[in-house]
C-alpha cells in the first residue's frame, strides 16, 4: 500500500467505448472531476466496430417517423420484455444525441436536401438510421474520443479496473492496474459508471474484440449490484464462417438492406419459409413484392431477409441443420447478383474492402458464407431507467453492461443510441450523486492489500493451469451447449462444466514477469468469462420460453408466465449467487395504447 | 478470436503447415528476435499465427490487437520489414517455407515485445483544436451536401493504426523532430477539419508554423502504408501545403491583401 499510486476523482468511467466517452463527456461537463479508465488505447473500443448506424427518429428520409414508432418497434423487437421506462427514453432523445454528435464534428452521409441521411435496417418501420457508410461506430469513437480530448479529458490508457471498493455499502473507488508495468493504482472516486461492453469472448465464434470478457457485469455482481436477463444473448444471423481468418466478423445488416438474399446450397431465397404469423402482415410472402419494396416502401412489405436478427438466425440454423448449408456450417449470403460491384462498393464501402483484404474474398463477385456469430448481450446491470444508477449507490451503468433496454432481443441500429442516451443519463445522474456526497467514502488498506496479493496469485504458482487453454475449453463449452438453440440436458451439462472450471481457474499459472503479460491480463479476466458464463447459463436453464435472443428446443414457445418476468441475479456477502424471478415494470396505459393501433 | 484451436471441423479442408516465426521479444532495455516453429492454417492471417505462439509458447508474449477485423488499428508491425496490420497479412502471401519476421514499429520506443509506446500521437491530438461550427440555419438544422462532406469523411475513415507516422522519415530516421512535426495522422486531421463543409477555424498558421507541415517533403511513404488506403499526401498534405502557399506566397493574393489594405 505505502507505494501505491493513487489519484481522487468525483467520477470514473470504466471503458472507453461510445457509452464511457459519452458519460465521461457529460460528468465533466457537469463539473465533475472525470477520468476515463480504458483496457486498451483510446479510440479502439468495440464501438469502432458498429456498421449500420444509430436508430433516432429524426424523419429526414420518412417524416412519418417519431419516438413513438421508434418505441413501439423497440418494444416489439425485444418482446416485449424491454423496460419500458428505457425503451421510452431511447426512443425520445437518440435524434438530440445524433445532432449533437454532429455539433462536435462527426459527418454523417447526408440527404438530397443536405440533412443526414437514414438508412433501413432490420425491425424499423422506417429507414431511421443515421450513418457513415458502414463504418458509423469509428465516425462515433473518434468524434467522441476528439470531444473528450478537447475538454482535456484525463484518460488511463491500457489501465485494467481489477476490482471495485466499496465503503459502508456505496462506491468508494477501484483498484487497477496498468497493463504495461503491472503495476497496481488506486482510484478514490465517489461514483463509478460501468461501460465496459459485452461478454463475447466467452464463446467460439463471435464477433466480439478480446475486451469483451464481461468484466463489467462481474464487477457489479461482485459488489452486490444485481443483473436481469442474462439468458438474452444475441447471435447476429450474418457473421462470416470461412475462411478462418475472419470467422465470427459481421457482415452488416445493410447488405440485406441494400438488397442482399439468404440462399441455401439449392440456390433457394428461403427465408420465406420462416415468416413468423407476427410479422406476416407487414412482410412481402413472394420475391417479387419483397425486390419492389426496395424502391416503393407504401406499396410494397418488407422482404423476409430483415425480420428481427433472432428470426434470421434460426432460419439460417434450421437450413443447416436440415443439411442445406454450407461445408463449413453457413448459407449463402448474396449481393454480387443482385446489385452491381458499383453500387456495392459504394453503399458498403469498409465491408467491401474489409472482406478483400482479410480473406481475400470479393463480396461483389461471389455470394459469401455466413452463419450466426455470438455479437451482443441484451441482459446486463439492473438499472434505474432515468440514472443509470444499479442497485448499489454510487454505482453507474450504461451501453451494453447494462440491462433492460433491448429485452430480449436488441434491433440493429438501437445499440450506439443506447450507448449515447444512457451513456449521458449516468455521466448526469453520477456527477449529481458525487457532488450531493458530503465526505468521500473512505478506502481500507487492507482491502486493497488483499486485493493486490490476490490479483498476484498466478505468478507464485511454479506448475498449473495454462489461461490460454482454460478459455478455450469455456469457449468451446459456452459455444456447444449454451449457443443459439438450448435444451435443459445441455444448459444443465453446461453449468456443471463451468463449476469445474471454475476451480481449475483458481490453479492458473503465468509465466514471465508482471510488465505487458497478456497471460496474467487472461488470467485475471477468466474470473469475469467465468462468472458471466454461469449466470448466462443457469439463467438460460431457468427460462422454459423461447423469446429473442433465447431459444429453448425443449420450450418452443413462449410462455405468458416468463412475459412478465426478469430473472434477476445477485450475490450475496458470502459469494452465494442465487437467481430470483422479479416481475417486469408495469407499462403505464398511453404507452400500451400504441401497441393497439393496427399496423399499417 | 483467440481460439488456441489446432483443428476446427469447419476448416477440414486442409491441415496444417509449418512456418518458422522470427518475432522480436525484449522490452526498452534491449531484445532480439526469437525463432518459433509454429502451426498455420489455410485462411490464416499473421495474427492467428502470433495468437498461436502466445498460447502454447509464450503465454507472456507482448502484442496489442482488439477487433481482429482491419478497424481498430492496434496490431501494427513490421512484418519481414514492411509495416503492416498484422490482422490483415494473409499467410498465403508468403513463400511456404518463409521464413517471417515480426518487429515492433521501429518510430515508437518499444514497450515490451511488439507492443510500442505511441503516445506521442496521443500528445499531438490535444494540440488540434477541435472542430468549430458555423451556426445552424434558421430551422436548427444543418445542410450540407454529400460531395462537399466526402473530402473530410475519406480522413475520418482513419483506423489510428499510426503506421503512417511510423514510416514518416521526419521522425522515423530523427526522433528530434518529434517536438515539431505532427507526422501525417494529424497534419491529415487538420485538412479534415480545414475542409469540413461547417468549420470556422483557422488552422493553417498551426500546420504551417508549429506542426511541421513544411517538413513533409511528399515521398508519399504514408500514403503506401495506409490500411484504409486514403490518398493521405494527394487529398490532404498537398492541398494543405497549396493552401500554405496561397496564404503566405502566392504574389496575386499578396497583391490582393496590400491593395485591401490600402482601401
Amino acid at each position: 500500500m505505502a507505494d501505491l499510486e493513487t489519484h481522487d476523482f468525483d467520477v470514473i468511467v470504466v471503458g472507453a467505448g461510445g457509452a464511457g466517452l459519452r458519460a465521461a463527456i457529460e460528468a465533466q461537463a457537469q463539473g465533475a472531476r472525470t477520468a476515463v479508465i480504458c483496457k486498451s488505447l483510446l479510440g479502439k473500443a468495440h464501438t469502432v466496430m458498429a456498421e449500420g448506424g444509430i436508430a433516432a427518429s429524426m424523419g429526414n428520409v420518412w417524416s412519418e417517423d417519431n419516438w413513438q414508432v421508434h418505441f413501439r418497434d423497440t418494444m416489439r423487437g425485444g418482446k416485449m420484455l424491454n423496460n419500458w421506462r428505457m425503451a421510452q427514453l431511447h426512443a425520445q432523445e437518440a435524434p438530440d444525441r445524433v445532432l449533437e454528435l454532429e455539433e462536435w464534428g462527426a459527418l454523417f452521409d447526408r440527404t438530397k436536401e443536405g440533412l443526414i441521411s437514414q438508412r433501413d435496417f432490420g425491425g424499423h418501420r422506417y429507414a431511421r438510421l443515421a450513418h457513415v457508410g458502414d463504418r458509423t461506430g469509428l465516425e462515433m469513437i473518434r468524434t467522441l474520443q476528439q470531444r473528450a480530448v478537447s475538454q482535456g479529458m484525463a484518460v488511463f490508457m491500457e489501465c485494467k479496473v481489477h476490482k471495485l471498493i466499496l465503503d459502508e455499502g456505496r462506491v468508494a473507488g477501484a483498484l487497477a492496474y496498468w497493463r504495461e508495468t503491472g503495476r497496481f493504482v488506486l482510484f478514490r472516486a465517489k461514483a463509478v459508471i460501468l461501460a465496459t461492453g459485452g461478454i463475447g469472448k466467452a464463446w467460439q465464434v463471435t464477433s466480439n474484440s478480446w475486451e469483451y470478457t464481461g468484466d463489467g457485469h462481474s464487477l457489479a455482481l461482485s459488489t452486490g449490484a444485481d443483473l436481469i436477463d442474462m439468458e438474452f444473448v444475441q447471435f447476429h444471423p450474418t457473421g462470416m464462417v470461412w475462411p478462418p481468418s475472419v470467422r465470427g466478423i459481421l457482415v452488416t445488416e445493410s447488405v440485406r438492406g441494400d438488397g442482399g438474399v439468404l440462399r441455401n446450397t439449392d440456390g433457394k431465397r428461403f427465408m420465406f419459409d420462416y415468416i413468423p404469423e407476427v410479422f406476416a402482415a407487414e412482410t412481402a410472402d413472394s420475391e417479387a413484392e419483397a425486390d419492389r419494396w426496395y424502391e416503393d416502401h407504401i406499396n410494397n412489405r418488407r422482404p423476409p431477409e430483415l425480420l428481427p436478427r433472432d428470426e434470421v438466425a434460426r432460419a439460417i440454423n434450421s437450413e443447416v441443420k436440415a443439411g442445406r448449408g454450407t461445408e463449413h456450417g453457413g448459407v449463402y449470403l448474396d449481393i454480387a447478383s443482385r446489385r452491381s460491384a458499383d453500387f456495392i462498393r459504394r453503399r458498403l464501402p469498409s465491408m467491401y474492402h474489409q472482406f478483400k483484404e482479410l480473406a481475400d474474398v470479393d463480396i461483389t463477385a461471389t455470394p459469401f458464407e455466413i452463419g450466426p456469430t455470438c455479437h451482443y448481450v441484451m441482459g446486463g446491470v439492473k438499472v434505474d431507467a432515468d440514472t443509470a444508477q444499479s442497485t448499489i449507490p454510487g454505482l453507474y451503468a450504461a451501453g451494453e453492461v447494462a440491462g433492460g433496454m433491448h429485452g430480449s432481443n436488441r434491433l440493429g441500429g438501437n445499440s450506439l443510441g443506447d450507448l449515447l442516451v444512457f451513456g449521458r443519463r449516468a455521466g448526469l445522474a453520477a456527477a449529481e450523486y458525487a457532488q450531493g456526497l458530503g465526505a468521500a467514502p473512505q478506502v481500507a488498506d487492507s482491502e486493497v492489500d488483499r486485493l493486490t496479493a490476490e490479483a498476484l496469485d498466478p505468478f507464485n504458482r511454479t506448475t498449473g493451469e495454462n489461461p490460454y487453454s482454460l478459455q478455450y475449453e469455456l469457449q468451446d463449452t459456452m459455444h456447444k451447449l449454451v449457443g443459439i438453440i438450448r435444451v435443459r440436458s445441455e444448459l444443465e451439462e453446461a453449468i456443471e462444466k463451468v463449476g469445474q472450471l471454475k476451480e481449475r481457474a483458481k490453479n492458473v499459472a503465468v509465466e514471465g514477469h508482471r510488465q505487458f503479460n497478456p497471460g496474467w491480463h487472461l488470467a485475471l479476466d477468466l474470473e469475469s468469462l467465468l462468472t458471466v458464463s454461469e449466470a448466462v447459463a443457469r439463467c438460460a436453464l431457468l427460462r422454459e420460453e423461447s423469446r429473442g435472443g433465447h431459444t429453448r428446443d425443449d420450450f418452443p414457445s413462449t410462455s405468458g408466465y416468463w412475459s412478465k418476468i426478469n430473472n434477476t441475479i445477485h450475490r450475496d456477502s458470502t459469494g452465494e449467487t442465487t437467481i430470483t424471478q422479479e416481475p417486469l415494470p408495469e407499462m403505464p396505459d398511453e404507452l400500451k395504447a400504441l401497441f393497439e393501433e393496427p399496423a399499417k | 478470436m483467440t481460439d488456441v484451436s489446432t483443428d476446427s471441423p469447419r476448416s477440414a479442408s486442409k491441415g496444417p503447415d509449418m512456418v518458422n516465426m522470427q518475432v522480436w521479444r525484449g522490452d526498452a532495455s534491449g531484445g532480439d528476435f526469437k525463432l518459433y516453429e509454429v502451426e498455420y492454417r489455410e485462411g490464416e492471417v499473421v495474427l492467428d499465427v502470433i495468437h498461436r505462439i502466445q498460447a502454447t509458447q509464450a503465454n507472456d508474449l507482448g502484442v496489442r490487437w482488439n477487433c481482429k477485423a482491419g478497424k481498430c488499428g492496434s496490431c501494427s508491425a513490421e512484418i519481414n520489414g514492411l509495416p503492416r496490420l498484422m490482422c490483415m497479412t494473409r499467410m498465403s502471401t508468403f513463400e511456404p517455407g518463409q521464413d517471417i519476421t515480426v518487429a515492433p514499429m521501429k518510430t515508437f520506443p518499444v514497450m515490451k515485445d511488439l507492443v510500442t509506446d505511441v503516445s506521442f500521437n496521443y500528445e499531438m491530438a490535444k494540440r488540434i483544436p477541435a472542430f468549430q461550427p458555423k451556426p445552424k440555419d434558421a430551422d436548427g438544422k444543418r445542410r450540407m451536401a454529400q460531395r462537399d462532406v466526402e473530402r473530410s469523411q475519406e480522413f475520418r475513415k482513419c483506423i489510428e493504426c499510426f503506421m503512417c507516422q511510423n514510416v514518416c522519415h521526419v521522425i522515423r530516421d530523427h526522433d528530434e523532430n518529434k517536438v515539431h512535426f505532427a507526422g501525417p495522422r494529424f497534419l491529415m486531421r487538420i485538412a479534415e477539419l480545414e475542409m469540413h463543409p461547417h468549420d470556422t477555424g483557422d488552422r493553417i498558421p498551426l500546420a504551417r508554423e508549429e506542426l511541421g507541415l513544411p517538413y513533409c517533403n511528399i515521398t508519399k511513404c504514408c500514403t503506401e502504408v495506409c490500411p484504409e488506403h486514403i490518398h493521405i499526401t494527394d487529398n490532404a498534405l498537398i492541398p494543405m501545403k497549396e493552401r500554405v502557399v496561397d496564404r503566405y506566397f502566392d504574389p496575386i493574393t499578396r497583391l490582393g491583401r496590400a491593395i485591401r489594405r490600402k482601401r
